[in-house]
């Protein structure tokens, strides 16, 4: 880093640590600009040209025109040789650079933001720009401005030192963040004085981490202050509530972290593209076997002439050189001339039609969400033909697949259940009232005059949010119980020390004082300056002026003061229908800014009940109770909330009993080991059961529990935190050691059901990939129950499916469960498969290519993250993998970011699968950069999975289009140009190769050269470009309607080695056409060299133009002008060429030729015969093919051909058909086994088992099925909780756990025994584990 | 950085066809029933075509004649021989090949020579030549391009011109056509026209003179050398002075490289009043004069007589390839008429199922 380097111990730099920070004296230091642009205008040319060279294609076809200045293998001349490299060269240049101007523009913009730096000749702060923001300088912002560079906050005009920033830009996040003065700059004037400041700072390296950042501050007097990332204002961020705050820059430009996480877009190599790179050295292969041939034929022609033909012409100085030396130059002659065997023009045509494509994909309006303004990113420009070979997705839960809006749902206080029934009602009809409200938003928000450019989406989706977490509909019974308690509060004296007393009612109210105060929410009413527009999920890439604009209205509206006066309240007239400006809506209610969605429901539920949050500052929370009281606790210390520990804690003191009480909220598996009190052992049992149910339901759980100090203890302990937070080296292990300290011997006071809604559309979009033959994974972090429970809602797992349950820690259980569940899968399997053929019924189950969905019941499999580390650690992934193979979809649950990214990694490489993830949070991110495609959702968690992603979407259903239409497209269009391509290359090169035959192998070409250029730049390269970026084969709504269409993507169906192979042949024959009609033509008589080759130039031309002609599907006029335009083209060029070339390119010479061809009959009557006969052959597979072909993409093309009701019609016929035939395979082997299996078989609905068991009433499946619940744990009295049947809301009878009915089967399989054998030893051992949950099961 | 865009619809796509991909199209798909009549029609037209083109190609007469000199054949065995010994340039010699025509000879009759394993498309042969210096340009005159090397200079340095290896092995046999009315009577001459064979193109504008200095041609080409295979130099040609130096047509048309191995070149066009209408019946004697050796590498001379039609020279193959495809485009019509039928059955017989 040129900062640290910079060899100047001046008085200014003081070192520690390896660390150097300049001194805020001088403003000579780093600067501010930055600077994005790869190039400047003298660099561009030798550093583009060195970039470009990079490429193995690029550097061979230099090579290759080198390869043409030596004159003894030139085959054209020098200069001409260059063109094709050169113009390709230059395209992608001029690409660069218009990317690279994009780049600077926006720079630019970024760079002359103006903000205010103190200036010491002046003794005052100076507006200046970005730009020149120094390292050092003294900045000062005010509200609502953006931070131009890290800044270590020194000065607040907040009395407490607070300052409140919003990080949208940088993370995505909405809700404001704190930072704070540094300490000891707390407690100054008014003013901050930039002349006093003396002191030096030292801090570490700029890194791209943005949470973490120490360093300390040296004063005069030698003593040191700490400061960490609290006291850092990042680049890019906003202040917000805050006035006036002052600040010393630290970090500048470049060196900023936000800057430092700025990773460009990235770049992947897709799968055709690495298919294609492998055709391309076949092409090599066939490059050099013709070169070969050229080479050897040469040489024997030579020797063929004993004497001195008089058309055989020396080397300059008359000499000949041997007859193998000169097969060897005409090897390299050959080379130059058959070069384009290798599509040159290939690599420019697959980056402008990824761009195309790009361009319609980021155009599409189902693509685009209005509630946040976004449509979709394509952050990687090259994979998008990837979207249409997925076969494996991996999904995180929360945030994608579900909301993360949470909602409280339900509580559990001291055993008590109140299960807030009219909430859940109330929630229901949410969905129906969240149209109206966005009606009403938008009229609210719909008269500002001047303000009209602000989006009314953003709005209306933050209006939304609060909308569903404010309203909580207090349950009846609790609230009454509420009010009793708060009495008994209220009535405590100050100064009465009671008894800590576990009776319901203190505990209720202790229950929602912890809601109230254990957390990190903000609270921010209209009473405070709290001017903010809230504009979610900023994409990455967008220009940067709009922060600007978004900051100059803001100033505006500063100076507009009360403007819930200028509004009409509630049904202001629209002024500008969906254009509405932003939301000052007169609060009568507190605002809650929360870093969780979780912990603002979970506020806000408080509130319901009347334990309001008023106020929190660093040191006092301020809480309203039901009478209206309010009590300001000080808050001694706030743990806040880690992974690791997974549960926060605050530390107050009780203003009425002065007691010190920490209040401590995390996840129920952590409290509840922390719980510490035997009387209450009755109460943690209710409580765990409903949490259970709680889970079942697909809640969040989080327990509270609370713990009261002695003053003793307490100073004891703070003195050791205050330790913890002064050490600098291992401050976190300290201060995670403190707390844990703390945290312990709880009690419980009940725990709470929060609710994360499933967002829009996803049991659909998922319904609609499972048909199109993807495999769905789900990777979460979540419990096992929740998981499974969110599976069954969005129809991952079905009802009827078989779900195999892995939870164990012992490595042989999970090896014999895998072989157990393997064997079984397998015989199930095969006994369908000998089914079919046993009662001869063809059932064509799916397209059978997709072997592993054929004729098996779905097979669900749930692990866990446990069973995951040793499915890794031992060996076993080979099982786990052959187990999922069979299973239509996969839960993994309790996953940590890396194990995510570790089974992303597996499937991909092992199965050697493509694979797709998608997430939105920032533990999703190792997986999204893992799988092939990474796709981010911009939601409520953040940017960064967006920013690590491919494409970033908004909602999961997007997912639906973005495969099934817009990946078949890119897919079938790329695949289908590529394939095109090479056959244009092979069978315009090869016409060039006959002629050899008839020239000695000499090299000549009966082309000119230029208008073999012109051929494969200007007349060939229009259309399957066109092509590749417009052509649809199936239109949207088929491919939607039909999902199955995708697998064809999946098979790799348009392009593959076949196709490959198929498009070589009828290259060759092509070209042979195109070339001996011509030619025997014209044998024996007076033709000239060119007089020669127009004729086949324009013939081949013809036939390549047809042939693209025949593959397009969808011919709008764009296809219509540029096949009739490169045709026109065509002659056009040639006859000015021919025209007024006389001795222009000596010394080949086109003079005239195209003329005189023009004139002569022969060469019109050899134009129609010949493309004809050239591509007879494929016209006629196409037309048998277009009859007989049964595949679903001509199905579907048939059905596009078809009127709108009739093809309605049609594909509902279709999907019935289908369904009846899944359907029937899936049941078929399926016997009715539910009476006998217990625990895991239970979701068979009564109508299915009547029907199976009446198909296959004597299966032999039906022995086995019931003993597959292995090491059931009978001695707890709940053994599997979650386990016991998926699903409540069919809990059939069949479906309850009955030990008693462990019924072997008449005949147990030998298997089957010997699998219970290697079971007796390892149950012990698996139970003896330490923690509870230990079981290991094996679930049907 | 990540700043955002918030303009209003700044964000949202436009919702127009090209954008959304619903541009109308027309969307063609191959099946039998539109295919049929395609290959049928297509099939017939061929046929038709085909079989015109072979008639009138058929009507076409050629008469040739091999008079390369091999070892035995023909009657310029003689003047082969010489032509292997000796180097070039040859010594005159003669020889003579006679016919007879039993009916007139339907003009208008064009005269070609045809050189076998001659391969004037070699790569390094067809570049060997100096296009402007050939079309007069004073200074390329005097300085030939590099690609006429080895015919560039000669070893004294003198420019050669014309330069290069495709004027050093100009086609230099010339033939005298004699005819015979009478059986025993006298050979009368037919007047060859030799200068409207180049095309019109080469002649006026590809080829020209350098400027004559006071008039003479000959100075014009002052300070150059012949090349080195030729008897005389270029100026020297022809007699006609339009038919002289870089615009001889003899050297225009030969300049002009053939594609293939075997190649013809015009070499007169009998048009005189006396054959309007073609050679009359009668005894002709072409007079060879030998001069061009092939012999050394495998090469055959002929002459041919030849008549054309509308669609140039004789030449069966296109009728043949018309005739052949055309065939092949109605079996593959009844083919898929076949196709067609049994898939409409099967198509029927799906729907009576349903």
């Amino acid at each position: 880093l040129p900062l640290f380097t910079t060899p100047s111990p001046s008085p200014d730099y003081q070192s520690g640590k390896g660390s150097r920070r300049p001194c805020p004296r001088e403003g000579r230091k780093k600067i501010n600009q930055i600077k994005t642009t790869k190039y400047t205008l003298l660099s561009f040319l030798p550093k583009n040209i060195f970039e470009q060279l990079h490429r193995f294609a690029n550097l061979y076809f230099v090579a290759i025109a080198v390869l043409n200045f030596f004159p003894v293998v030139n085959a054209f001349q020098p200069a001409v040789g260059l063109i094709p490299i050169c113009i390709i060269m230059v395209v992608t240049a001029l690409k660069d650079a218009w990317e690279d101007l994009r780049r600077y523009k926006s720079d630019k913009i970024i760079n002359n933001q103006h903000c205010f730096i103190y200036n010491r000749k002046e003794q005052d702060y100076v507006q200046k720009h970005w730009k020149d923001v120094r390292v050092g300088d003294f900045v000062q912002l005010q509200c609502n401005e953006i931070i131009p560079a890290d800044i270590l906050l020194l000065f607040s005009s907040d009395p407490s030192g607070v300052c409140h920033l919003e990080t949208a830009n940088l993370d995505g996040e909405t809700n404001l963040k704190q930072r704070r003065v540094v300490k000891g700059f707390l407690h100054q004037e008014s003013r901050f004085e930039p002349e006093l400041f003396q002191n030096k700072i030292v801090c570490e390296k700029p890194n791209n981490n943005l949470s973490k950042f120490k360093g300390y501050m040296e004063h005069p007097d030698q003593t040191r202050t700490g400061f960490n990332s609290e006291s850092l204002l990042l680049r890019g961020c906003t202040i917000r509530n805050t006035e006036v705050v002052v600040g010393i820059v630290i970090y500048a430009g470049h060196e900023t972290k936000a800057m430092l996480n700025n990773s460009g877009p990235r770049y992947k190599r897709s799968k055709i593209e690495r298919r294609m790179n492998i055709d391309i050295f076949f092409c090599v292969g066939i490059l050099f076997f013709m070169c070969l041939i050229g080479a050897i034929g040469h040489g024997l022609w030579k020797g063929k002439f004993s004497g001195l033909p008089p058309f055989d012409v020396p080397d300059a100085n008359g000499n000949f050189p041997s007859i193998a030396l000169q097969g060897f130059y005409m090897f390299l002659t050959m080379i130059i001339l058959l070069q384009i065997l290798i599509p040159i023009s290939l690599y420019v045509s697959i980056e402008l039609v990824k761009l195309g494509q790009v361009f319609f994909l980021h155009n599409d309006i189902d693509l685009y969400d209005e509630e946040t303004d976004l449509s979709i990113q394509c952050r990687a420009l090259n994979i998008t033909e990837d979207l249409g070979q997925i076969q494996y997705i991996f999904s995180d839960k929360t945030g994608t697949l579900t909301e993360n809006k949470m909602v409280f749902r339900r509580c559990t206080i001291m055993g008590n259940e109140f299960s807030h029934q009219e909430n859940a009602k109330r929630l229901e009809t949410q969905k129906e009232l969240d149209s109206d409200d966005e009606d009403w938003t938008k009229c609210q928000y719909g008269a500002f005059p001047g303000l009209s450019t602000l989006r009314h989406t953003g709005k209306i989706l933050f209006h939304m949010i609060f909308f569903q977490e404010k309203d909580v509909t207090p349950d009846q019974g609790l609230l009454t119980k509420v009010k009793d308690a708060a009495l008994k509060l209220e009535t405590l004296t100050p100064h009465k020390v009671t008894k800590p007393s576990f009776t319901t009612g203190s505990s209720i109210t202790d229950f929602f004082l912890a809601l109230a105060i254990c957390n990190s929410v903000m609270v921010s009413t209209t009473t405070e300056p709290r001017q903010r527009v809230r504009c979610l999920n900023s994409p990455a890439s967008a220009s940067p002026s709009l922060p600007l604009l978004r900051l100059t209205l803001e100033k505006a509206w500063g100076q507009t003061p009360p403007l819930a006066v200028e509004i009409p309240p509630m049904w202001a007239t629209r002024a500008a229908p969906g254009k509405t400006a932003r939301p000052i809506i007169p609060e009568p209610e507190f605002c809650y800014e929360a870093e969780s969605p979780d912990e603002a429901a979970l506020v806000h539920a408080a509130r319901a009940y009347n334990f309001t949050l008023v106020s929190r500052t660093p040191e006092q929370v301020t809480v309203r109770l039901p009478q209206g009281t309010l009590l300001t606790f000080d808050l001694l210390y706030t743990l806040g909330f880690d992974s690791v520990r997974k549960r926060m804690s605050v530390i107050v003191r009780h203003p009425l009993t002065a007691e010190i009480i920490v209040y401590t909220k995390g996840a129920d598996s952590v409290i509840m080991d922390l719980l510490e009190d035997p009387k209450l052992r009755k109460i943690r049992a209710k409580t765990q059961k409903h949490l259970d149910w709680y889970a079942r339901d697909g809640l969040r759980t989080l327990c509270i529990a609370k713990k009261v100090l002695n003053e003793d203890d307490f100073q004891r302990w703070a003195n050791f935190r205050h330790e913890a937070e002064a050490s600098l080296d291992n401050q976190d292990e300290l201060l995670m050691e403190t707390a844990q300290h703390l945290e312990t011997q709880l009690t419980l006071l009940g725990a709470t059901g929060i609710e994360d809604r499933l967002q829009e559309g996803v049991p659909d979009t998922i319904t609609a990939l499972r048909e199109a033959g993807v495999q769905i994974w789900v990777l979460t972090g979540d419990k096992q129950e929740t998981a499974v429970n969110i599976a069954h809602s969005c129809k991952l797992l079905e009802q009827r499916d078989m779900v195999y349950t892995i939870n164990t820690e012992s490595q042989e259980t999970c090896e014999s469960i895998l072989n157990c569940a393997l064997e079984e899968v397998k015989r199930c399997y095969d006994m369908s498969k000998t089914e079919h053929k046993f009662f001869g019924i063809p059932l064509p189950c799916q397209a059978p290519s997709s072997t592993m969905e054929a004729a098996v019941p779905d097979i669900g499999l749930v692990i866990d993250g446990k069973t995951l580390n040793i499915i890794f650690q031992g060996n076993l992934e080979k099982k786990f993998l052959e187990l999922t193979k069979y299973c239509r979809s996969v839960l993994c649950c309790r996953s940590t970011p890396l194990q995510k990214s570790m089974v992303v990694k597996l499937v991909r490489d092992k199965l050697k699968v493509m694979t797709l993830a998608i997430g939105d949070g920032a533990n999703d991110v190792s997986m999204i950069q893992a799988a092939d495609i990474g796709i981010g959702i911009s939601g409520q968690e953040g940017m960064q999975a967006v920013m690590s992603s491919d494409f970033a979407i908004t909602r999961f259903k997007h997912l639906k289009k973005l495969l099934l239409v817009h990946g078949h497209w890119c897919y079938s269009r790329l695949a289908r140009m590529v394939v095109y391509y090479f056959y244009k290359n092979v069978s315009y090169v090869n016409l060039l190769f006959w002629y050899q035959f008839f020239c000695g192998f000499s090299g000549t070409t009966m082309i000119d050269y230029w208008q073999m250029i012109f051929f494969n730049l200007f007349f060939t390269s229009l259309p399957p470009l066109v092509f590749g970026i417009l052509d649809k084969d199936i239109s949207a709504e088929t491919l939607l309607a039909l999902p199955e269409l995708y697998r064809s993507g999946q098979n790799s169906k348009f392009y593959k080695m076949s196709t490959f192979w198929i498009a070589m042949m009828d290259a060759f024959y092509q070209s042979l056409i195109c070339f001996f009609i011509p030619y025997l033509t014209y044998k024996d008589s007076d033709i000239g060299v060119f007089t020669f080759g127009t004729p086949i130039n324009t013939i081949s031309l013809i036939t390549i133009l047809l042939h693209q002609a025949m593959e397009m599907k969808t011919w709008t006029f764009i296809h219509w002008s540029v096949l009739v335009a490169s045709f026109l083209l065509y002659f056009v060029v040639s006859l000015v060429y021919n025209a007024i070339c006389v001795t222009c390119n000596s010394p080949t010479n086109p003079y005239w030729i195209m003329e005189k061809q023009l004139s002569d009959p022969t060469f019109y009557l050899l134009c129609f015969v010949t493309p004809v006969a050239a591509l007879l052959p494929r016209y006629f597979f196409l037309a048998l093919q277009g009859t007989l072909g049964q595949s679903p993409i001509l199905e579907a093309q048939k059905l596009d051909k078809l009127p709108k009701e009739k093809k309605d019609l049609a594909i509902q016929e279709w999907r019935r058909q289908k369904e009846r035939l899944s359907t029937a395979c899936r049941v078929a082997p399926f016997p009715g086994n539910a009476r006998l299996g217990h625990l895991q078989v239970p979701h068979f609905t009564e109508q299915e088992l009547r029907d199976s068991s009446i198909k296959e009433s004597s299966s032999p499946m039906k022995r086995h099925v019931g003993d597959w619940v292995l090491n059931r744990d009978k001695s707890s009295p709940l053994p599997c909780p979650g386990y016991v049947g998926h699903n409540q809301r069919s809990p059939s009878s069949s479906a309850r756990p009955s030990p008693d009915e462990h019924l072997l089967g008449p005949s147990g399989y030998k298997a089957f025994g010997m699998f219970t054998d290697s079971q007796t030893g390892s149950p012990g051992a698996s139970s003896r584990g330490s923690h509870k949950r230990s079981q290991s099961s094996l679930t049907i | 950085m990540a700043w955002s865009a918030t303009s209003p619809g700044a964000n949202q796509p436009d919702n127009t066809a090209f954008t959304q991909q619903r541009l109308p199209a027309w969307q063609p798909l191959l099946s039998a029933g539109i295919t049929l009549p395609l290959f049928f029609c297509v099939g017939l037209a061929f046929i038709g075509l085909g079989l015109g083109l072979y008639y009138s190609s058929n009507g076409i007469k050629e008469i040739e004649y091999d008079y390369t000199g091999e070892p035995g054949i023909g009657n310029c065995t003689a003047c082969a021989r010489v032509g292997e010994r000796v180097a070039p340039p040859h010594p005159n010699c003669t020889c003579q090949w006679c016919f007879s025509l039993p009916e007139l000879f339907q003009g208008p009759v064009f005269l070609y020579y045809e050189l076998s394993n001659f391969y004037q498309n070699n790569r390094r042969y067809v570049v060997s030549r100096d296009d402007e210096q050939l079309s007069g340009l004073a200074s390329a005159l005097r300085h030939p391009a590099n690609e006429c090397a080895p015919y560039q200079r000669t070893p004294t340095g003198l420019p050669i011109a014309p330069c290069g290896a495709i004027a050093n092995s100009l086609f230099n046999d010339s033939f005298k056509l004699l005819y015979q009315r009478q059986p025993n009577g006298p050979y009368d001459e037919v007047p060859l026209d030799r200068t409207g064979i180049a095309w019109w193109t080469d002649y006026h504008v590809k080829f020209h003179n350098p400027a004559p200095i006071n008039g003479s041609l000959k100075l014009a080409f002052h300070g150059t050398a012949k090349p080195p295979n030729w008897p005389r130099p270029v100026y020297d040609l022809s007699p006609d002075p339009n038919n002289t130096g870089f615009v001889n047509q003899d050297f225009v048309v030969w300049m002009r490289t053939a594609a293939l191995p075997t190649f013809r070149k015009l070499y007169a066009r009998i048009r005189h009043v006396n054959y309007s209408a073609g050679l009359p019946r009668g005894t002709y004697c072409v007079n060879i004069t030998y001069n061009y050796p092939v012999l050394a590498f495998g090469g055959q001379k002929r002459i041919i007589f030849s008549s054309i039609s509308w669609m140039g020279g004789k030449n069966p193959f296109l009728g043949i390839a018309y005739l052949t495809f055309g065939s092949l485009c109605i079996i593959t019509g009844f083919v898929m008429l076949i196709v067609y039928i049994r898939y409409q059955d099967e198509n029927g017989d799906g729907d009576e199922d349903e």
